[in-house]
Protein backbone atom coordinates (compact mmCIF):
# COMPACT_ATOMS: atom_id res chain seq x y z
CA UNK A 1 0.00 0.00 0.00
CA UNK A 2 1.34 3.45 -0.51
CA UNK A 3 0.18 5.95 1.81
CA UNK A 4 0.01 8.79 -0.91
CA UNK A 5 -2.80 6.37 -2.14
CA UNK A 6 -4.88 7.16 0.85
CA UNK A 7 -7.19 10.43 0.89
CA UNK A 8 -6.48 12.75 3.00
CA UNK A 9 -9.61 13.08 5.02
CA UNK A 10 -8.63 9.06 5.95
CA UNK A 11 -5.27 9.44 7.36
CA UNK A 12 -6.86 12.46 9.61
CA UNK A 13 -10.00 10.16 10.47
CA UNK A 14 -6.98 7.49 11.72
CA UNK A 15 -5.49 10.46 13.87
CA UNK A 16 -8.97 12.02 15.09
CA UNK A 17 -10.24 8.33 16.42
CA UNK A 18 -6.99 7.18 18.20
CA UNK A 19 -6.64 10.78 19.69
CA UNK A 20 -9.95 10.50 21.17
CA UNK A 21 -8.79 6.63 22.56
CA UNK A 22 -5.98 8.65 24.07
CA UNK A 23 -7.96 11.01 25.42
CA UNK A 24 -10.55 8.51 26.92
CA UNK A 25 -8.02 6.62 28.74
CA UNK A 26 -6.15 9.92 30.50
CA UNK A 27 -9.09 11.70 31.41
CA UNK A 28 -10.86 8.90 33.32
CA UNK A 29 -7.20 8.61 35.10
CA UNK A 30 -7.62 12.43 36.77
CA UNK A 31 -8.79 12.92 40.23
CA UNK A 32 -12.31 13.79 41.00
CA UNK A 33 -10.73 16.44 43.30
CA UNK A 34 -9.11 17.96 40.13
CA UNK A 35 -12.50 18.56 37.44
CA UNK A 36 -12.07 21.93 37.93
CA UNK A 37 -8.98 22.40 36.75
CA UNK A 38 -9.33 19.75 34.31
CA UNK A 39 -11.68 21.89 32.71
CA UNK A 40 -9.62 25.17 33.21
CA UNK A 41 -6.98 23.55 31.13
CA UNK A 42 -8.66 21.92 28.36
CA UNK A 43 -10.36 25.37 28.24
CA UNK A 44 -6.57 26.50 27.67
CA UNK A 45 -5.90 23.91 25.33
CA UNK A 46 -8.84 24.47 23.00
CA UNK A 47 -6.80 27.84 22.05
CA UNK A 48 -5.34 25.70 19.85
CA UNK A 49 -7.98 26.65 17.12
CA UNK A 50 -5.14 30.02 17.41
CA UNK A 51 -3.18 28.21 14.78
CA UNK A 52 -6.42 27.67 12.72
CA UNK A 53 -7.02 32.01 13.20
CA UNK A 54 -3.15 32.77 12.34
CA UNK A 55 -4.31 30.90 9.27
CA UNK A 56 -7.03 32.98 8.25
CA UNK A 57 -4.84 35.73 9.36
CA UNK A 58 -2.77 34.81 6.31
CA UNK A 59 0.12 35.58 4.24
CA UNK A 60 1.36 39.32 3.90
CA UNK A 61 0.57 39.80 0.56
CA UNK A 62 -2.80 41.23 0.09
CA UNK A 63 -4.94 42.55 -3.16
CA UNK A 64 -4.02 41.98 -6.26
CA UNK A 65 -0.70 40.67 -5.38
CA UNK A 66 -1.85 37.42 -4.65
CA UNK A 67 -3.97 36.94 -8.08
CA UNK A 68 -0.53 37.61 -9.70
CA UNK A 69 0.22 33.84 -8.02
CA UNK A 70 -3.29 32.31 -8.26
CA UNK A 71 -5.89 33.30 -10.76
CA UNK A 72 -8.27 34.69 -9.04
CA UNK A 73 -12.46 34.72 -10.37
CA UNK A 74 -13.27 37.52 -8.81
CA UNK A 75 -11.14 40.25 -9.09
CA UNK A 76 -12.45 43.42 -7.95
CA UNK A 77 -13.34 41.37 -4.73
CA UNK A 78 -10.36 40.19 -4.10
CA UNK A 79 -9.33 42.74 -1.77
CA UNK A 80 -12.44 42.98 0.11
CA UNK A 81 -12.05 39.27 0.70
CA UNK A 82 -8.84 39.30 1.57
CA UNK A 83 -9.20 42.15 3.86
CA UNK A 84 -12.43 40.88 5.65
CA UNK A 85 -10.82 37.75 5.98
CA UNK A 86 -7.58 38.77 7.84
CA UNK A 87 -10.14 40.94 10.07
CA UNK A 88 -12.21 38.13 11.19
CA UNK A 89 -8.81 36.29 11.88
CA UNK A 90 -7.56 38.80 13.88
CA UNK A 91 -10.60 38.67 16.04
CA UNK A 92 -10.39 35.02 16.14
CA UNK A 93 -6.80 35.12 17.33
CA UNK A 94 -7.73 37.56 20.17
CA UNK A 95 -10.30 35.11 21.47
CA UNK A 96 -8.25 32.39 21.27
CA UNK A 97 -5.27 34.35 23.10
CA UNK A 98 -7.58 34.90 26.01
CA UNK A 99 -8.63 31.34 26.16
CA UNK A 100 -4.80 30.45 26.20
CA UNK A 101 -3.09 33.07 28.18
CA UNK A 102 -6.82 33.18 30.86
CA UNK A 103 -7.04 29.51 30.78
CA UNK A 104 -3.32 28.58 31.93
CA UNK A 105 -3.91 31.70 34.50
CA UNK A 106 -6.60 30.28 35.96
CA UNK A 107 -5.26 26.78 36.07
CA UNK A 108 -2.45 27.68 37.89
CA UNK A 109 -4.31 29.66 39.79
CA UNK A 110 -6.29 26.99 41.20
CA UNK A 111 -3.35 24.32 41.73
CA UNK A 112 -1.45 26.64 43.76
CA UNK A 113 -4.10 26.32 45.98
CA UNK A 114 -4.38 22.46 46.48
CA UNK A 115 -1.94 21.92 49.23
CA UNK A 116 -1.32 18.78 51.09
CA UNK A 117 -2.11 18.43 55.08
CA UNK A 118 0.81 20.02 57.25
CA UNK A 119 0.16 19.26 60.84
CA UNK A 120 0.62 22.68 63.05
CA UNK A 121 2.53 22.63 65.84
CA UNK A 122 -0.88 22.90 68.06
CA UNK A 123 -2.71 19.84 65.95
CA UNK A 124 0.82 17.63 67.01
CA UNK A 125 0.08 18.67 70.57
CA UNK A 126 -3.23 17.46 70.95
CA UNK A 127 -2.03 14.32 68.85
CA UNK A 128 0.73 13.77 71.60
CA UNK A 129 -1.50 14.63 74.32
CA UNK A 130 -4.54 12.56 73.08
CA UNK A 131 -1.46 9.81 72.70
CA UNK A 132 -0.40 10.26 76.17
CA UNK A 133 -3.62 9.93 77.90
CA UNK B 1 9.61 34.60 9.93
CA UNK B 2 13.75 33.79 9.36
CA UNK B 3 12.49 30.16 8.25
CA UNK B 4 9.98 28.42 7.12
CA UNK B 5 9.27 24.25 7.56
CA UNK B 6 7.42 22.01 4.98
CA UNK B 7 4.49 19.93 6.07
CA UNK B 8 6.22 17.24 7.41
CA UNK B 9 7.70 19.23 9.87
CA UNK B 10 4.62 20.75 10.84
CA UNK B 11 2.90 18.04 11.40
CA UNK B 12 5.43 16.27 13.67
CA UNK B 13 5.78 19.73 15.96
CA UNK B 14 1.97 19.13 15.99
CA UNK B 15 2.33 15.83 17.84
CA UNK B 16 5.09 16.71 19.88
CA UNK B 17 2.75 19.71 20.93
CA UNK B 18 -0.75 16.75 21.26
CA UNK B 19 1.80 14.87 23.50
CA UNK B 20 2.67 17.58 25.79
CA UNK B 21 -1.05 18.34 25.94
CA UNK B 22 -1.30 14.31 27.07
CA UNK B 23 1.38 14.78 29.39
CA UNK B 24 -0.53 17.87 30.71
CA UNK B 25 -3.72 15.96 31.33
CA UNK B 26 -1.85 12.81 33.16
CA UNK B 27 -0.12 15.20 35.44
CA UNK B 28 -3.69 16.37 36.36
CA UNK B 29 -3.95 12.27 37.94
CA UNK B 30 -2.97 14.21 41.39
CA UNK B 31 -2.21 17.23 42.86
CA UNK B 32 1.29 17.08 43.64
CA UNK B 33 1.79 16.38 39.64
CA UNK B 34 -0.78 18.96 38.87
CA UNK B 35 1.35 22.19 38.44
CA UNK B 36 3.90 20.68 36.35
CA UNK B 37 1.28 19.44 34.24
CA UNK B 38 -0.07 22.83 33.48
CA UNK B 39 3.47 23.55 32.81
CA UNK B 40 3.65 20.61 29.88
CA UNK B 41 0.30 21.84 28.31
CA UNK B 42 2.26 25.55 28.28
CA UNK B 43 4.73 24.30 26.54
CA UNK B 44 2.88 22.52 23.94
CA UNK B 45 0.64 25.62 23.24
CA UNK B 46 4.39 27.19 22.95
CA UNK B 47 5.11 24.69 20.40
CA UNK B 48 1.88 25.12 18.45
CA UNK B 49 2.01 28.85 18.05
CA UNK B 50 5.61 28.74 16.90
CA UNK B 51 4.96 26.16 14.62
CA UNK B 52 2.23 27.58 12.90
CA UNK B 53 4.42 31.01 12.91
CA UNK B 54 6.87 29.12 10.87
CA UNK B 55 3.94 27.81 8.61
CA UNK B 56 4.41 29.40 4.81
CA UNK B 57 0.60 30.59 4.67
CA UNK B 58 1.23 32.33 7.87
CA UNK B 59 3.00 35.92 6.81
CA UNK B 60 1.30 39.06 8.55
CA UNK B 61 3.33 38.79 12.20
CA UNK B 62 2.61 42.41 12.84
CA UNK B 63 -1.01 41.28 13.23
CA UNK B 64 -0.58 38.29 15.02
CA UNK B 65 1.63 39.31 17.63
CA UNK B 66 -1.12 42.14 18.24
CA UNK B 67 -3.58 40.14 18.75
CA UNK B 68 -2.15 37.51 21.45
CA UNK B 69 -0.99 40.46 23.19
CA UNK B 70 -4.37 41.82 23.03
CA UNK B 71 -5.64 38.18 24.21
CA UNK B 72 -2.96 38.28 26.89
CA UNK B 73 -3.76 41.64 28.12
CA UNK B 74 -7.66 40.58 28.68
CA UNK B 75 -7.20 37.26 29.55
CA UNK B 76 -4.31 37.11 32.01
CA UNK B 77 -6.35 39.68 34.55
CA UNK B 78 -9.87 38.05 33.69
CA UNK B 79 -8.22 34.70 35.22
CA UNK B 80 -6.15 36.62 38.14
CA UNK B 81 -9.02 38.98 39.40
CA UNK B 82 -12.11 36.74 39.24
CA UNK B 83 -13.28 35.70 42.67
CA UNK B 84 -13.54 31.84 42.71
CA UNK B 85 -17.55 31.64 43.41
CA UNK B 86 -17.69 33.34 39.69
CA UNK B 87 -15.49 30.25 38.35
CA UNK B 88 -18.25 28.27 36.56
CA UNK B 89 -19.13 31.28 34.87
CA UNK B 90 -15.64 32.47 34.05
CA UNK B 91 -15.48 28.82 32.66
CA UNK B 92 -18.65 28.74 30.00
CA UNK B 93 -17.16 32.19 29.00
CA UNK B 94 -13.92 30.53 28.04
CA UNK B 95 -15.43 28.09 25.77
CA UNK B 96 -18.06 30.69 24.23
CA UNK B 97 -14.69 32.00 23.13
CA UNK B 98 -13.36 29.01 21.39
CA UNK B 99 -17.13 28.91 19.99
CA UNK B 100 -16.92 32.16 18.49
CA UNK B 101 -13.61 31.46 17.06
CA UNK B 102 -14.31 28.25 15.19
CA UNK B 103 -16.82 29.91 13.75
CA UNK B 104 -15.00 32.89 13.15
CA UNK B 105 -12.04 30.60 11.32
CA UNK B 106 -14.84 28.76 9.04
CA UNK B 107 -16.32 32.35 7.59
CA UNK B 108 -12.56 33.68 7.42
CA UNK B 109 -11.37 30.38 5.56
CA UNK B 110 -14.48 30.96 3.60
CA UNK B 111 -13.63 34.05 2.06
CA UNK B 112 -10.06 33.28 1.56
CA UNK B 113 -10.75 29.95 -0.56
CA UNK B 114 -13.81 32.50 -2.39
CA UNK B 115 -10.61 34.52 -3.49
CA UNK B 116 -9.17 31.94 -6.03
CA UNK B 117 -13.03 29.81 -6.47
CA UNK B 118 -10.50 26.90 -4.70
CA UNK B 119 -13.43 25.45 -2.37
CA UNK B 120 -15.05 21.59 -2.58
CA UNK B 121 -17.65 20.19 -1.43
CA UNK B 122 -15.89 17.80 1.33
CA UNK B 123 -14.14 21.11 2.83
CA UNK B 124 -17.40 23.22 2.71
CA UNK B 125 -19.03 20.46 5.00
CA UNK B 126 -16.25 20.40 6.94
CA UNK B 127 -16.75 24.26 7.07
CA UNK B 128 -19.89 24.15 7.83
CA UNK B 129 -19.77 21.80 10.85
CA UNK B 130 -17.20 23.85 12.07
CA UNK B 131 -19.23 26.93 11.55
CA UNK B 132 -22.42 25.19 13.08
CA UNK B 133 -20.52 23.56 16.54
CA UNK B 134 -18.98 26.37 17.00
CA UNK B 135 -21.66 28.69 16.90
CA UNK B 136 -23.76 26.38 18.69
CA UNK B 137 -20.82 26.46 21.87
CA UNK B 138 -21.01 30.45 21.53
CA UNK B 139 -24.66 30.85 21.92
CA UNK B 140 -25.07 27.92 24.68
CA UNK B 141 -22.22 29.16 26.45
CA UNK B 142 -23.41 32.60 26.78
CA UNK B 143 -26.10 31.71 27.95
CA UNK B 144 -24.74 29.02 30.39
CA UNK B 145 -22.87 31.99 31.94
CA UNK B 146 -25.71 34.87 32.64
CA UNK B 147 -28.04 31.72 34.29
CA UNK B 148 -24.60 30.93 36.24
CA UNK B 149 -24.46 34.63 36.73
CA UNK B 150 -28.00 35.10 37.92
CA UNK B 151 -28.38 37.93 35.20
CA UNK B 152 -31.40 35.61 34.05
CA UNK B 153 -33.29 33.11 36.02
CA UNK B 154 -31.74 29.37 36.50
CA UNK B 155 -35.15 27.64 36.19
CA UNK B 156 -35.03 25.63 33.07
CA UNK B 157 -37.15 27.03 29.94
CA UNK B 158 -40.24 24.44 30.12
CA UNK B 159 -41.96 25.89 27.27
CA UNK B 160 -43.59 21.90 25.85
CA UNK B 161 -43.10 23.06 22.15
CA UNK B 162 -39.54 23.28 22.50
CA UNK B 163 -38.69 20.01 20.99
CA UNK B 164 -40.56 20.27 18.36
CA UNK B 165 -38.80 23.97 17.78
CA UNK B 166 -35.18 22.00 18.06
CA UNK B 167 -36.49 19.26 15.86
CA UNK B 168 -37.42 22.04 12.84
CA UNK B 169 -34.15 23.85 13.44
CA UNK B 170 -31.90 20.73 13.48
CA UNK B 171 -33.59 19.94 10.13
CA UNK B 172 -33.14 23.88 8.83
CA UNK B 173 -29.46 23.22 10.24
CA UNK B 174 -28.92 19.82 8.12
CA UNK B 175 -31.21 21.71 4.92
CA UNK B 176 -29.04 24.72 5.30
CA UNK B 177 -25.61 22.54 5.46
CA UNK B 178 -26.28 20.44 1.96
CA UNK B 179 -27.50 23.86 0.60
CA UNK B 180 -24.30 24.81 1.55
CA UNK B 181 -22.33 22.26 -0.43
CA UNK B 182 -23.90 21.78 -3.19
CA UNK B 183 -23.82 25.78 -4.21
CA UNK B 184 -20.59 27.18 -2.38
CA UNK B 185 -22.40 30.08 -1.94
CA UNK B 186 -22.43 32.39 1.35
CA UNK B 187 -26.13 32.96 2.35
CA UNK B 188 -26.26 29.02 3.40
CA UNK B 189 -23.20 29.27 5.10
CA UNK B 190 -24.81 32.52 6.58
CA UNK B 191 -28.04 30.31 7.52
CA UNK B 192 -25.86 27.61 9.15
CA UNK B 193 -24.20 30.16 11.37
CA UNK B 194 -27.90 32.17 12.66
CA UNK B 195 -29.86 28.73 12.91
CA UNK B 196 -26.75 27.23 14.95
CA UNK B 197 -27.14 30.30 17.48
CA UNK B 198 -30.86 29.84 17.83
CA UNK B 199 -30.34 26.60 18.26
CA UNK B 200 -27.51 27.05 21.11
CA UNK B 201 -29.56 29.25 22.93
CA UNK B 202 -32.76 26.88 22.44
CA UNK B 203 -30.99 24.20 23.81
CA UNK B 204 -29.36 25.62 26.74
CA UNK B 205 -32.45 27.13 27.80
CA UNK B 206 -34.47 24.22 28.69
CA UNK B 207 -31.79 22.86 31.12
CA UNK B 208 -32.46 23.67 34.61
CA UNK B 209 -29.88 25.05 37.65
CA UNK B 210 -29.03 21.25 38.93
CA UNK B 211 -27.80 20.06 35.43
CA UNK B 212 -25.51 23.20 34.87
CA UNK B 213 -22.59 20.78 35.66
CA UNK B 214 -23.80 18.85 33.10
CA UNK B 215 -24.21 21.98 30.51
CA UNK B 216 -20.46 23.06 31.86
CA UNK B 217 -19.19 19.71 31.21
CA UNK B 218 -20.96 19.67 27.47
CA UNK B 219 -20.01 22.86 26.03
CA UNK B 220 -16.05 22.01 27.32
CA UNK B 221 -16.74 18.87 25.37
CA UNK B 222 -18.62 21.17 21.96
CA UNK B 223 -15.54 23.18 22.26
CA UNK B 224 -13.52 20.41 21.52
CA UNK B 225 -14.97 18.84 18.67
CA UNK B 226 -15.31 22.75 17.31
CA UNK B 227 -11.60 22.72 17.69
CA UNK B 228 -11.31 19.36 15.72
CA UNK B 229 -13.73 20.10 12.86
CA UNK B 230 -11.62 23.17 12.10
CA UNK B 231 -8.47 20.79 12.03
CA UNK B 232 -10.50 18.51 9.44
CA UNK B 233 -11.02 21.66 7.36
CA UNK B 234 -7.55 22.98 7.38
CA UNK B 235 -6.48 19.37 7.43
CA UNK B 236 -4.67 19.79 10.38
CA UNK B 237 -3.55 16.96 12.66
CA UNK B 238 -2.32 19.21 15.50
CA UNK B 239 -5.85 20.58 15.85
CA UNK B 240 -7.50 17.35 15.23
CA UNK B 241 -5.42 15.31 18.18
CA UNK B 242 -6.13 18.40 20.65
CA UNK B 243 -9.55 18.81 20.07
CA UNK B 244 -10.17 15.11 20.33
CA UNK B 245 -8.35 15.23 23.98
CA UNK B 246 -10.67 18.23 25.23
CA UNK B 247 -14.09 16.85 23.60
CA UNK B 248 -13.27 13.45 25.29
CA UNK B 249 -12.50 15.20 28.46
CA UNK B 250 -15.68 16.88 28.44
CA UNK B 251 -17.55 13.72 27.19
CA UNK B 252 -15.82 11.86 30.27
CA UNK B 253 -17.11 14.70 32.46
CA UNK B 254 -20.41 14.94 31.43
CA UNK B 255 -20.88 11.55 31.83
CA UNK B 256 -19.79 11.26 35.31
CA UNK B 257 -21.90 13.99 36.24
CA UNK B 258 -24.91 12.24 34.74
CA UNK B 259 -24.12 8.94 36.82
CA UNK B 260 -23.89 10.91 40.06
CA UNK B 261 -27.49 12.49 39.27
CA UNK B 262 -29.13 8.98 37.97
CA UNK B 263 -29.62 11.12 34.85
CA UNK B 264 -29.35 9.73 31.12
CA UNK B 265 -27.65 12.74 29.30
CA UNK B 266 -30.24 12.30 27.03
CA UNK B 267 -32.45 13.18 29.74
CA UNK B 268 -30.60 16.36 30.74
CA UNK B 269 -30.26 17.73 27.21
CA UNK B 270 -34.13 17.04 26.91
CA UNK B 271 -34.18 19.52 29.46
CA UNK B 272 -37.08 20.90 32.04
CA UNK B 273 -35.86 18.91 35.18
CA UNK B 274 -37.37 20.59 37.98
CA UNK B 275 -39.43 23.18 36.18
CA UNK B 276 -42.38 22.18 37.82
CA UNK B 277 -42.63 20.38 41.58
CA UNK B 278 -42.99 16.59 41.44
CA UNK B 279 -46.08 14.81 42.95
CA UNK B 280 -43.23 12.44 44.32
CA UNK B 281 -43.19 14.48 47.66
CA UNK B 282 -46.99 13.64 47.95
CA UNK B 283 -46.98 10.48 48.10
CA UNK B 284 -44.30 10.57 51.18
CA UNK B 285 -47.20 10.43 53.09
CA UNK B 286 -48.00 13.03 56.03
CA UNK B 287 -46.49 15.73 56.35
CA UNK B 288 -42.84 14.82 58.56
CA UNK B 289 -42.19 16.99 61.72
CA UNK B 290 -39.04 18.02 61.67
CA UNK B 291 -36.72 19.55 64.31
CA UNK B 292 -34.48 22.32 64.48
CA UNK B 293 -31.92 23.44 66.93
CA UNK B 294 -29.88 26.02 67.43
CA UNK B 295 -26.08 26.51 66.50
CA UNK B 296 -25.26 26.34 70.32
CA UNK B 297 -27.28 23.00 70.35
CA UNK B 298 -24.70 22.00 67.08
CA UNK B 299 -21.61 23.20 68.34
CA UNK B 300 -22.53 21.71 71.86
CA UNK B 301 -22.68 18.28 69.90
CA UNK B 302 -19.82 19.18 67.75
CA UNK B 303 -17.15 19.59 70.91
CA UNK B 304 -18.01 16.24 71.97
CA UNK B 305 -18.13 14.34 68.89
CA UNK B 306 -14.32 12.10 68.12
CA UNK B 307 -15.50 12.06 64.56
CA UNK B 308 -17.02 15.20 62.32
CA UNK B 309 -17.80 14.69 58.45
CA UNK B 310 -18.65 18.33 56.50
CA UNK B 311 -20.45 17.86 53.66
CA UNK B 312 -20.60 20.97 51.59
CA UNK B 313 -23.16 22.22 48.71
CA UNK B 314 -23.90 25.17 46.67
CA UNK B 315 -25.49 26.80 49.92
CA UNK B 316 -21.76 26.92 50.80
CA UNK B 317 -20.36 28.58 47.97
CA UNK B 318 -23.89 30.98 47.73
CA UNK B 319 -22.76 32.06 51.54
CA UNK B 320 -18.93 32.83 50.57
CA UNK B 321 -18.76 30.49 53.88
CA UNK B 322 -15.55 28.57 52.77
CA UNK B 323 -13.11 30.44 54.77
CA UNK B 324 -15.56 30.52 58.16
CA UNK B 325 -14.91 26.58 57.24
CA UNK B 326 -11.67 26.72 57.60
CA UNK B 327 -11.86 28.40 60.74
CA UNK B 328 -13.87 25.27 62.40
CA UNK B 329 -11.72 22.96 60.52
CA UNK B 330 -8.72 24.38 62.17
CA UNK B 331 -10.45 25.01 65.54
CA UNK B 332 -12.03 21.01 65.63
CA UNK B 333 -8.34 20.00 64.66
CA UNK B 334 -6.76 21.38 67.71
CA UNK B 335 -9.26 20.03 69.85
CA UNK B 336 -8.70 16.64 68.24
CA UNK B 337 -11.04 15.95 66.60
CA UNK B 338 -11.16 14.03 63.51
CA UNK B 339 -12.51 15.88 60.70
CA UNK B 340 -13.25 15.19 56.97
CA UNK B 341 -15.04 16.77 53.89
CA UNK B 342 -17.22 14.35 51.85
CA UNK B 343 -17.60 16.22 48.23
CA UNK B 344 -20.47 14.51 45.92
CA UNK B 345 -19.52 14.86 42.60
CA UNK B 346 -22.69 17.43 41.65
CA UNK B 347 -22.20 19.14 44.52
CA UNK B 348 -21.83 23.20 43.31
CA UNK B 349 -22.47 24.29 39.69
CA UNK B 350 -19.70 22.31 38.00
CA UNK B 351 -17.36 19.22 38.52
CA UNK B 352 -14.81 19.68 41.15
CA UNK B 353 -16.54 23.10 42.26
CA UNK B 354 -16.35 22.37 46.21
CA UNK B 355 -12.85 20.82 46.04
CA UNK B 356 -11.49 24.07 44.74
CA UNK B 357 -13.15 25.94 46.78
CA UNK B 358 -11.90 24.39 49.95
CA UNK B 359 -8.48 24.26 48.61
CA UNK B 360 -9.26 28.04 48.34
CA UNK B 361 -9.69 28.45 51.84
CA UNK B 362 -6.30 26.25 52.70
CA UNK B 363 -8.09 23.17 53.72
CA UNK B 364 -5.67 20.45 52.67
CA UNK B 365 -6.97 18.19 49.77
CA UNK B 366 -5.73 15.04 51.96
CA UNK B 367 -8.87 15.92 54.57
CA UNK B 368 -11.59 16.39 51.64
CA UNK B 369 -12.79 12.96 50.02
CA UNK B 370 -14.71 11.63 47.53
CA UNK B 371 -18.50 10.06 47.74
CA UNK B 372 -17.39 6.24 47.42
CA UNK B 373 -14.43 6.80 49.88
CA UNK B 374 -15.92 8.78 53.01
CA UNK B 375 -19.50 6.69 52.81
CA UNK B 376 -18.34 3.61 54.63
CA UNK B 377 -17.22 6.13 57.59
CA UNK B 378 -20.37 7.93 57.96
CA UNK B 379 -21.51 4.90 60.59
CA UNK B 380 -18.43 5.73 62.43
CA UNK B 381 -18.69 9.41 62.54
CA UNK B 382 -20.85 11.11 65.46
CA UNK B 383 -21.81 14.00 63.84
CA UNK B 384 -22.01 15.34 60.13
CA UNK B 385 -22.78 18.81 59.62
CA UNK B 386 -24.76 19.50 55.88
CA UNK B 387 -23.63 22.84 54.59
CA UNK B 388 -26.38 24.05 52.40
CA UNK B 389 -26.42 20.80 49.69
CA UNK B 390 -29.48 18.98 49.97
CA UNK B 391 -30.37 16.08 47.27
CA UNK B 392 -27.05 14.74 47.92
CA UNK B 393 -28.14 14.03 51.32
CA UNK B 394 -31.26 12.46 50.43
CA UNK B 395 -31.93 8.72 51.31
CA UNK B 396 -35.37 8.44 49.40
CA UNK B 397 -32.61 7.91 46.72
CA UNK B 398 -32.08 4.51 48.21
CA UNK B 399 -35.27 3.72 50.07
CA UNK B 400 -38.08 5.04 47.68
CA UNK B 401 -38.15 3.62 44.20
CA UNK B 402 -40.81 6.22 43.05
CA UNK B 403 -38.76 9.15 44.02
CA UNK B 404 -37.39 10.91 41.46
CA UNK B 405 -34.18 10.47 42.80
CA UNK B 406 -33.99 7.48 43.31
CA UNK B 407 -31.23 5.34 41.89
CA UNK B 408 -28.69 7.89 42.50
CA UNK B 409 -25.65 7.24 44.34
CA UNK B 410 -25.56 9.91 48.42
CA UNK B 411 -23.68 10.82 50.78
CA UNK B 412 -24.89 8.49 53.56
CA UNK B 413 -25.30 10.79 56.30
CA UNK B 414 -28.14 9.80 58.10
CA UNK B 415 -26.00 6.68 59.40
CA UNK B 416 -24.19 9.26 61.70
CA UNK B 417 -25.04 9.76 65.18
CA UNK B 418 -26.24 13.10 64.73
CA UNK B 419 -26.86 15.18 61.61
CA UNK B 420 -27.30 18.61 61.15
CA UNK B 421 -28.37 20.32 58.32
CA UNK B 422 -27.83 24.30 57.98
CA UNK B 423 -30.64 25.60 55.45
CA UNK B 424 -31.69 28.73 54.58
CA UNK B 425 -35.72 27.63 54.78
CA UNK B 426 -37.40 24.47 54.54
CA UNK B 427 -38.13 24.28 51.17
CA UNK B 428 -37.21 21.18 49.27
CA UNK B 429 -33.62 21.20 47.23
CA UNK B 430 -33.00 21.66 42.93
CA UNK B 431 -34.79 18.38 42.76
CA UNK B 432 -37.67 19.56 43.98
CA UNK B 433 -37.82 16.25 46.19
CA UNK B 434 -38.82 15.88 49.67
CA UNK B 435 -35.66 14.70 51.78
CA UNK B 436 -36.98 12.27 54.54
CA UNK B 437 -33.59 12.98 56.33
CA UNK B 438 -34.84 15.90 57.68
CA UNK B 439 -37.99 14.06 59.48
CA UNK B 440 -35.34 11.61 60.95
CA UNK B 441 -34.47 10.99 64.71
CA UNK B 442 -30.65 11.71 64.90
CA UNK B 443 -30.93 15.06 62.05
CA UNK B 444 -32.23 18.69 62.95
CA UNK B 445 -32.27 21.72 60.89
CA UNK B 446 -29.94 24.70 61.72
CA UNK B 447 -31.59 27.46 59.94
CA UNK B 448 -29.79 30.20 58.90
CA UNK B 449 -27.29 31.82 56.08
CA UNK B 450 -24.61 29.20 55.84
CA UNK B 451 -21.38 31.69 56.75
CA UNK B 452 -23.51 33.27 59.54
CA UNK B 453 -23.96 29.67 61.00
CA UNK B 454 -20.29 28.78 60.62
CA UNK B 455 -19.62 31.66 62.25
CA UNK B 456 -21.46 30.94 65.17
CA UNK B 457 -20.27 27.57 65.35
CA UNK B 458 -16.69 28.47 65.46
CA UNK B 459 -17.49 31.01 68.62
CA UNK B 460 -19.32 28.74 70.33
CA UNK B 461 -16.79 26.14 70.22
CA UNK B 462 -14.10 28.93 71.58
CA UNK B 463 -16.61 29.78 73.95
CA UNK B 464 -16.77 26.06 75.41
Amino acid sequence: MDVMDLSPLTILTVIFVLSCVVGYFVVWGVTPALHTPLMAVTNAISGIVVVAAMLVVGPDILGADVCSALPCPYPEYTGLFQWTARIIGFVAVVLCAINIFGGFAITGRMLAMFKPKAPSAAVKAAQHAKAGE
Amino acid sequence: MLFLINSDVMVLLGLLSALLFVMGLKGLAHPKTARRGNLFAMLGMGVAVATAMMVPQVGAYLWIIAGLALGAVIGIPMARKTPLTALPQLVAAFHSFIGLAATLVAVGMYLRQMTFNALDGGTAAEMGIGAAIGMITFTGSVVAALKLQGVIGGKPWGWSGRHFLNLGLALALVLAMLLFIMQLTFLPLFAIVIISAILGVTLVAAIGGADMPVVVSMLNSYSGWAAAATGFMLEQPVLIMTGALVGASGAILSYIMCKAMNRSFLSVIMGGFGAEPTTAGAEAGPAMSVKEAGADDAAYMISNAARVIIVPGYGMAVAQAQHAVKELYVLLEEKGIATEFAIHPVAGRMPGHMNVLLAEADIPYDSVHELEDINPRFKETDVVLVLGANDVVNPAAQTSPGSPIYGMPVLEAWKAQQVYVVKRSHRPGYAGVDNPLFGMENCALVLGDAKAIVESLVTALKAS
